[in-house]
């Protein structure tokens, strides 16, 4: 069985009275080392399938497990990393890194090592003593991937990291997170509702929509590192997910007077 | 220069304050004994300095000031801390602590003299109730209202009570709580006079008293400028403990 196991995974709520499907018999399976992207319009229960598997919000119909496990509760292997960061800010960049390791229970002198070392991997180690407040955007979620990356986690789930960023502040990051995450090998679901993000980032890309949200289908991106977002290959994935999303201009519309 | 600025102004309004009482001592029918002049209060103050009685009960004042507030503080904080981490209990909590909220903490002054007896207790007592309801509501309040991301992030990391406590939950309400603390200082420290004019023989609060029962207006005034000086100064003192301790947990400074 593959890594991630997702099997007829589905999620309602109950609102005065009223119940609304929020998730709808998933299936979907996932390797080890992959980079999945869900990519979809804003209820098309992207977010809920990634909290679902991240463990903060469970299903309440299917299954959900990870190596063989089925999904109870958050666990520290696999790390989240939130749109608005999540960072402690009365806590200083390099105590924010060090702060999966405290509960570890991994010795000071070790913490404060590990923690410099990957906010040099996200190039701030000139920011290890500056409050959280005093960064950018961009700064600040590269904090929280190197505070992800410090427990040495299996998965890391992004539920739209870049999406407060500026278009030129996220661009560069895609980099930055391609680049590490090929290095360090990670399972990586990221949620996004950013076409050309999720054909630069992703191998697979899960394209989802609403009423009720659902996988409408999974495409394969057959591109290698590192990719052109000019290239004819990057514009015919790009074309495939809008075609799936039915945002395609029909050609041949025949007029008749 | 900012400094020299904000002196002219502390100046000014403080000639403008002694102006007027002045003006109003000049104009007014009443004895001297009754109602004195700015100069009178300031002699008695002198006096008062000198034979040693204001030290004295400045001492015994900020002896029951000290340990009823901060003894009501740090119950408050952590009683709410803990309430507001459990709102299921705290619902069966509220509506008794509602009920007791508003009334006033001179309420239960015959109550607690009944009890204490005249002494150093019924004044802890009063400065204890003054500033627990404030911060015990405006703590569970900041804790209700911290931010889910934190619980998320903790939560995924594996950290639990009690490390959640200390290392999220307080930092993450503390401003809520600081400003509480702060306010409550003010309200404590009028109820300490309040404390000591009905349940002490000593203190700044028992001071006012025994100068009426002498009919020496000189030094009742100069003891009520005292307790307003105090109080300005307690106030000054924990803005600038709070201000350096949101500046350590990385709020503006």
């Amino acid at each position: 069985m593959s890594y991630i196991h997702i099997e007829n995974a589905g999620k309602t709520f109950e609102e005065n009275g009223i119940e609304f499907t929020a998730l709808s018999e998933v299936n979907l399976d996932i390797e080890k080392g992959e980079f999945i992207c869900l990519l979809g319009p804003s209820g098309c229960g992207k977010s809920t399938l990634l909290n679902a598997i991240a463990g903060f919000d469970l299903v309440n119909h299917g299954s959900v497990q990870i190596s063989g496990k089925e999904v109870t509760s958050p666990s520290t292997k696999n790390v989240t990393i939130f749109q608005n960061y999540g960072l402690l800010p009365w806590r200083t960049v390099v105590k924010n890194v060090e702060l999966g390791l405290e509960a570890q229970g991994i010795d000071k002198k070790t913490r404060r090592e590990k923690a410099l070392e990957y906010l040099k991997l996200v190039k701030l180690e000139d920011f290890a003593n500056s409050f959280p407040r005093q960064l950018s955007g961009g700064m600040k979620q590269r904090v929280a991937i190197a505070r992800a990356l410090a427990v040495e986690p299996d998965i890391i789930f992004m539920d739209e990291p870049f999406g407060a960023l500026d278009a030129i502040t996220r661009m560069k990051l895609q980099d930055d997170i391609l680049d590490i995450c090929k290095n360090e090998k990670k399972t990586i679901i990221f949620v996004t509702h950013d076409i050309d993000e999720a054909v630069y980032l992703a191998d697979r890309i899960v394209v989802m929509t609403p009423n009720p949200g659902k996988v409408k289908g999974v495409i394969p991106v057959p591109l290698h590192h590192f990719r052109d977002r000019t290239s004819g290959d990057f514009l015919l994935v790009r074309d495939k997910i809008f075609d799936l999303l039915n945002m395609k201009q029909e050609d041949n519309i025949e007029y008749t007077i | 220069m900012k400094r020299l600025i904000s002196i002219k102004y502390v100046v000014v309004s403080i000639v403008i304050l002694v102006a007027l009482w002045q003006f109003a001592f000049t104009i007014s029918d009443y004895s001297e004994a009754l109602f004195p002049s700015p100069f009178m209060a300031f002699q008695a103050l002198v006096e008062m300095i000198a034979d040693g009685t204001l030290i004295a009960s400045i001492k015994a004042s900020m002896y029951r000031f000290i340990i009823g507030y901060g003894l009501s503080v740090i119950i408050a904080v952590f009683l709410g801390l803990i309430l507001g981490s459990l709102p299921r209990v705290f619902n069966y909590v509220n509506p008794t602590l509602q009920l007791l909220r508003p009334i006033s903490p001179t309420a239960w002054m015959p109550f607690v003299v009944l009890l204490f007896g005249i002494g150093d207790l019924p004044a802890i007592v009063i400065i204890f109730i003054a500033a627990f309801f404030p911060v015990l509501l405006s703590t569970v309040a900041a804790v209700s209202k911290i931010d889910d991301i934190y619980f998320r992030v903790s939560d995924n990391f594996g950290i639990k009570q009690p490390a959640l406590m200390w290392k999220v939950i307080l930092p993450a309400a503390f401003p809520g709580i600081a400003n509480a603390i702060h306010l409550a200082l003010g309200s404590a420290w009028i109820f300490l006079v309040a404390g000591e004019m009905v349940g002490a023989q000593s203190g700044l609060g028992y001071q006012i008293i025994d100068a009426r029962n002498n009919i020496r207006a000189d030094i009742l005034l100069a003891t009520i400028l005292v307790i307003g000086l105090i109080g300005l100064l307690l106030d000054f003192l924990i803005g600038l403990a709070e201000k350096r301790i949101l500046k350590a947990w990385g709020g503006e400074s």
